[in-house]
């Protein structure tokens, strides 16, 4: 019973709830919005426990939908989109509390459109229907679009519609791709599904088409990713973004491409994706993101922005850990994509709750607050040392095991990627000392606050999942465990794989 | 029901609704000759044209729900699920504009209600070239509608933007129609008939032989008369004149009704008649890409929203112009799926269009859409629903169509195309868009700006309905896709009229 209805319910429970908050008076939406946030997250946390970590599809539903045509809704986790469900559940709460002073006009709007938008992001891992996933795919764009235009800041128009745009080339190429799929799949076996399986195990023998189709995913994906030199609306969307706006593109939008790589683009076209030319150009193009947008958020002077360059990076290292292909490596990616999502979001978080004291995002505004505004202050370094990577924090844990595995696949690459992880101190660390340890210059930060209860309520959960991860990832790790050897081994011919720990 | 076209009783059955119709079109026309003075007048000729069109409708019902087919081959009229799936369209499109012309023909002050008896046989004309399976029939149906639709398009006699509009209207469609008849008598030099079936087994006999040069300039002058109509580039040079300065229902009519028609007799001319010629693929193919890129970029630079829509419709016939190419019974109906979302979001956006226009009808641009949302919350959606169903968004009817094409397309090995399909719905975007970014996302130019909006009770009705068949098929499509898979297996090259000997 729980089984079969824990998806579904997770999926229509946040339109439920997102018509409701529209129903109710304006000041109210945001009680109403963080309540059935918070039921979504009650609802969602049983999966941590239920689910048996084996390598294959759970708590799986299949309904037809338009059955002529073979399209179903077909739900169901692995060990690999188990946690980006549950980041998601743990962000919307964090996100929704995060803009109760943020957001000032048209509330109800406003959480009515992120709890749609919840529904799109976990339709999007739980989709096992590639019609559905399509579906999810792009019905999430429309909140995120309307999140970023009305209520973003004063290049808004252009932000968001840059984003929608670019996610709008690669998604339109990637529904040809699927349906030259399922009319390949229909005529070698006569069956017209868009089921993932189905579609599985009929996509080889496609011979030249098949560079076309993993072309069109590949844009797909590398925009939402995104990889260098697709990356360009990611800037422009963070930072006009509202506060939760930004959390969640990085915290969980984000991770969609990497996902599609893992789900689909991966398993469909193996015989492409791991061809070495195919190899080249994604580790040349990750590295270039590493680097590349360390570089550029060291010379940044607005610290959002700065903190959006800093996500191509670790975007970067997710990418490597993916095309190494090995259990560490990918563990390490998986884990970096919780890790980014969590510690990207609270940096995220942290810039907001400063910018609506003083309205004022570049660096250079600030300096030596550490001593106005402590908790802030502390609460700012812990989390860069996460993002950083230091050890203890769950940054390392993900970065170290991409490294480490991706060592024995590409050990120059991994060399270069390792000036990644310094690129990322000098960036952080100096904006750092910039903002809160020198010398306090400006008289208007002496007035500032530091952080209320409910900032408080926001951030403290963060916290706790980046030392939770930093001490003891075991559970993480061994949930995933599974699924990531299925995929190698489904990928890699297991007499390669065999002999690592 | 089997129906033998040489008995007259059954001649009769099969051309039911398009009696009914005319019936009706002539009850009308003694009724406004009675009454034409006032606005009651205006509006009880409305309410009877709806309801002649709601009969007609029930009657093509009642042909399909008992299954109506016309025995042998050799028949003036077609019966088939492709038409009464055709005639519903057209006369879904005739009853919304009716329903939302009640407020306009009132606001404007153009109490005439020959209006509507021109919109009927407008539908009449429509119906009459879905149903021709002879070239002659569906040239008869063509002029009918043409014309109704020209005075139409200069019904606002007093504005001459409206008047300009007509005259280049008739005059481009004048040139359309003598390309369309000079292609007939070609092709009726080639093949010696007008049928359709007829033609499709002379043409199939004439390909084992040798191509004839008279049959192919029949041909295309037959696609280049077509090409007019349904506005494909390079042949839509009068679209967003004409369109602009018809009286904005009308233009809702025009982009839809006119269109389908135009596209159901292209269907059935180019699979029953030129079935086994592979000439035609071609040039629909580069009709099709030039069509779609030429309507996407042209509209791209439009600041009113109404030639904005009006490049946008030229655009939608690109669309459709892939699933002709790509032909067979999923092309057909994939035409019939898109054919009926596109109807739906065209009428809705032009009847939302409507409500912002003042009295005498100046220009609305797009940044004339400032703010809406913060005034009219609900119309607001309405047209942010009907773009993002023309921008082929999932969750829509528009986008169920263009996945449909997409399918048509792809089975029949148009790749090419299909990719060229949407990397110019990606263009689309770039004008779609700034209509929804402009009524939520730009502030209100002053608290005035919006106190002219209105639209009235059956408007908004008709809106209403739009905005909910657009959301229904877009999210369950089983029925949509039922009806028109059986459609589009109707209209097929004539193989089985090889058992009819040549003359």
């Amino acid at each position: 019973m729980y089984a079969r209805w824990l998806i579904t319910a997770l999926l229509i429970w946040p339109l439920i709830a997102g018509a409701v908050v529209l129903l109710v008076p304006g000041r109210l939406a945001k009680y109403v919005a963080l309540a059935a946030s918070l039921v979504e997250f009650a609802i969602s946390v049983p999966l941590w426990w239920t689910f048996v970590p084996d390598g294959g599809m759970q708590f799986v539903v299949d309904r037809p939908w338009v059955a002529a045509w073979g399209i179903h809704y077909t739900v169901g986790v692995d060990g690999i989109s188990l946690f980006l469900v549950l980041l998601t559940t743990f962000l919307m709460p964090l996100s929704i509390l995060g803009s109760w002073s943020y957001i000032t006009r048209r509330d109800g709007g406003f959480y009515a459109l992120l709890l749609v938008l919840t529904t799109g992001m976990i339709g999007v891992f739980v989709s096992l229907d590639l019609f559905l996933f399509y579906v999810m795919w792009e019905v999430m764009l429309i909140p995120m679009y309307f999140i970023i235009g009305v209520w973003g800041g004063d290049n808004r128009l252009y932000a968001a519609i840059k984003f929608f745009i670019y996610t709008f080339v690669g998604s339109l190429l990637m529904l040809v791709a699927i349906l030259v799929l399922y009319l390949h799949a229909a005529r070698a076996t006569g069956a017209y599904s868009f089921g993932y399986a189905h579609l599985l195990s009929n996509a080889k023998d496609l011979g030249p088409v098949a560079w076309w189709l993993f072309g069109a995913f590949f844009l797909a994906f590398a925009i939402k990713v995104p990889l260098f030199p697709l990356h360009t609306w990611l800037p422009d969307a963070h930072v006009e973004a509202p506060t939760a706006g930004s959390v969640i593109l990085a915290g969980i939008l984000l991770k969609m491409g990497t996902y599609g790589f893992l789900r689909f683009a991966l398993p469909f076209f193996p015989s492409v994706a791991l061809s070495r030319t195919v190899q080249l150009v994604i580790v040349i193009l990750s590295l270039i993101g590493i680097i590349y947008g360390g570089l550029v958020a060291l010379v940044q002077p607005d610290f959002k922005k700065l903190i959006a360059y800093s996500s191509v990076a670790h975007l970067g290292f997710v990418m490597l850990g993916i095309w190494a292909l090995t259990l560490q490596s990918v563990q390490g990616a998986l884990l970096i994509m919780i890790n980014h999502g969590i510690s990207t979001g609270a940096l995220f978080f942290l810039v907001g709750m400063i910018y609506e004291r003083r309205h004022s995002r570049l660096i250079e505004a600030y300096g030596g607050i550490a001593r106005v505004v402590p908790l802030f202050a502390g609460i700012l370094t812990i989390v860069s040392l996460s993002s950083i990577a230091l050890p203890g924090t769950n940054g390392f844990v993900g970065e170290f095991l991409v490294l480490l595995g991706s060592f024995r696949t590409y050990p120059i690459a991994t060399v270069l990627a390792t000036t990644g992880v310094i690129v990322a101190a000098a960036y952080l660390l100096t904006a750092l000392q910039r903002v809160i340890y020198n010398p306090l210059t400006n008289a208007e930060n002496e007035k500032l606050s530091d952080l209320t209860l409910r900032e408080l309520l926001v951030l403290a959960p963060l916290l706790a999942g980046i030392l939770w991860i930093g001490i003891y990832p075991k559970p993480f790790l061994q949930r995933m465990e599974p699924s990531a050897k299925a995929l190698i081994e489904q990928l890699r011919p297991p007499s390669s794989v065999a002999g690592q720990p | 029901m089997r129906l033998d076209p040489a008995v007259s009783h059954d001649l009769l059955l099969t051309l039911l609704p398009e009696l009914v119709l005319t019936g009706w079109s002539l009850v009308l026309l003694l009724f406004v000759a009675w009454r034409h003075q006032t606005t009651r007048d205006l509006r009880l000729t409305g309410w009877l044209t709806f309801v002649a069109l709601v009969s007609t409708a029930i009657a093509t019902w009642w042909l399909w729900w008992n299954r109506a087919s016309v025995q042998g081959t050799v028949s003036m009229v077609a019966a088939d699920d492709f038409r009464w799936v055709a005639d519903w369209i057209f006369l879904g499109a005739g009853a919304l504009t009716v329903l939302v012309s009640f407020g306009y023909l009132e606001r404007e002050r153009l109490l005439a209600p020959e209006y509507y008896v021109l919109l009927v046989f407008g539908v009449l004309g429509m119906m009459v070239m879905a149903a021709g399976a002879d070239l002659m029939v569906i040239f008869l149906g063509l002029e009918l509608m043409s014309v109704a639709v020209y005075v139409l398009t200069g019904f606002d006699r007093r504005r001459a933007r409206s008047a300009e509009a007509a005259l280049k209207y008739f005059l481009l469609g004048a040139f359309a129609s003598g390309f369309l008849l000079y292609g007939i008598a070609l092709v009726y030099g080639a093949t010696g008939t007008t049928n359709l079936g007829l033609i499709g087994t002379q043409v199939g006999a004439l390909e084992a032989s040798r191509s004839s040069v008279m049959l192919l300039a029949g041909l295309a002058l037959l696609i280049v008369g077509f090409g007019f109509k349904i506005a494909a580039v390079p042949f839509h040079m009068w679209a967003p004149d004409v369109y602009d300065g018809a009286p904005t229902p009308v233009t809702g009519f025009m982009a839809t009704g006119v269109k389908a028609a135009a596209f159901a007799a292209l269907f059935r001319v180019l699979n029953q008649a030129f079935g086994t010629l592979t000439t035609w693929h071609d040039i629909v193919w580069w009709l099709a890409v030039v069509t779609m890129i030429g309507g996407n970029v042209f509209a791209l630079s439009q600041r009113s929203v109404k030639r904005m829509l009006a490049y946008s419709s030229v655009a939608h016939a690109g669309y459709l112009l892939v699933a002709v190419s790509a032909g067979g019974s999923s092309g057909t109906s994939a035409f019939l799926v898109y054919a009926i979302a596109y109807t739906l979001m065209t009428v809705g956006a032009f009847a939302i269009l409507q409500a912002k226009g003042r009295a005498g009808e100046s220009e609305v641009t797009i940044d004339d859409l400032s703010g809406l949302a913060t005034r009219h919350p609900w119309l607001s959606f309405g047209l942010a629903v009907c773009m993002l169903s023309l921008l082929g968004f999932p969750g829509t009817a528009g986008f169920i169509g263009k996945w449909y094409i997409l399918i048509a397309a792809l089975s029949a090995g148009q790749n090419v195309l299909a990719a060229i399909l949407v990397l110019t719905s990606v263009v689309s975007a770039g004008y779609y868009l700034p209509v929804i970014m402009a009524m939520y996302m730009k502030p209100e130019p002053d608290e005035t700006a919006h106190l002219d909006v209105r639209l009235d009770r059956w408007g908004r009705t008709a809106v209403a309905a739009v905005v909910l068949g657009l959301l229904l098929f877009g999210v369950w499509p089983n029925r949509l896709f039922d009806l028109a898979r059986s459609a589009g297996g109707s209209v097929q090259p004539s193989s089985t009229s090889t058992a009819v000997s040549p003359p």
